[in-house]
């Protein structure tokens, strides 16, 4: 399931992003270099941090910038962007470093995805193997297993 | 008893808190009904909710309700949320 929302161009660790929304304008790039999302997605994410604040920092260090379902949306996907240089987005979990995207195609048949990303996410160790693991290959297989 | 996880759209953050939050609640042994909504749902049928659990930027923009509003600073940090729940429904 998670092998599916996570496409091949997905994961990286290269962004020259100095601040928090050029970050996002990075990760959100990674669903579209897959496909998943049309650049008109972008605009609506960084609507969605202006509107509400940085809501989508989520735990210490980790955020999920995302937007409601649109025609922007092609198909569901995940990206994960590892950020060497931490951004701070405002929040009290600053400063972000495992930024990852989400887009979905509706608001429900991304549920049990987002549920077993969850419980990946709220296992012993993995945050850590998230943001230490110098070998992608390894974060895919941990994301995605 | 009706909890709603919270976020700005009603899609992601949300559902990934109602994910733990059903977790932790079938351990405690605790039978609810997780809700996940969007900012705006939760405050239009407010008084559906006994507790609301939410980020914590979007605190301050939920108001007026009646339901006990819980911030939940590492969402997936199941501790925080074992915490948070079972003092609220002890």
């Amino acid at each position: 399931m998670l092998a599916k929302a996570f496409g091949p161009n997905s994961i990286s660790h290269h962004a020259d992003a100095t601040d928090w929304e050029a970050a996002i304008a990075v990760a959100i790039s990674l669903l579209e270099r897959d496909q998943r999302v049309t650049e008109d997605y972008l605009s609506r994410v960084l609507e969605a941090n202006q509107t509400h604040g940085p809501y989508f920092v989520v735990a210490p260090g980790i955020a999920i910038a995302h937007a409601s379902p649109g025609s922007d949306v092609l198909s569901t996907g995940i990206s994960l962007l590892r950020l060497e240089q931490p951004v701070v987005s405002g929040s009290g979990n600053d400063p972000v470093k495992l930024l990852f995207a989400f887009c979905a195609v509706d608001s429900s048949s991304h549920i049990a995805l987002l549920s077993r990303f969850a419980e990946v996410m709220s296992a012993e160790g993995n945050v850590n193997t998230l943001l230490n693991e110098p070998n992608l290959t390894i974060v895919r297989n941990l994301l995605t297993a | 008893m009706k909890i709603y996880a919270v976020c700005g759209a009603g899609i992601g953050t949300s559902v990934l808190l109602k994910s733990n939050a059903d977790r932790v609640l079938a351990a405690l042994g605790i039978e609810a009904e997780v809700h996940a909504v969007s900012i705006s749902d939760a405050m239009s049928t407010e008084s559906l909710a006994q507790i609301v659990l939410i980020t914590p930027e979007l605190q301050e923009q939920i108001t007026g309700i009646r339901s006990e509003v819980i911030p939940i600073d590492n969402i997936f940090n199941l501790e925080e949320l074992t915490q948070k729940l079972s003092s609220a429904l002890s």
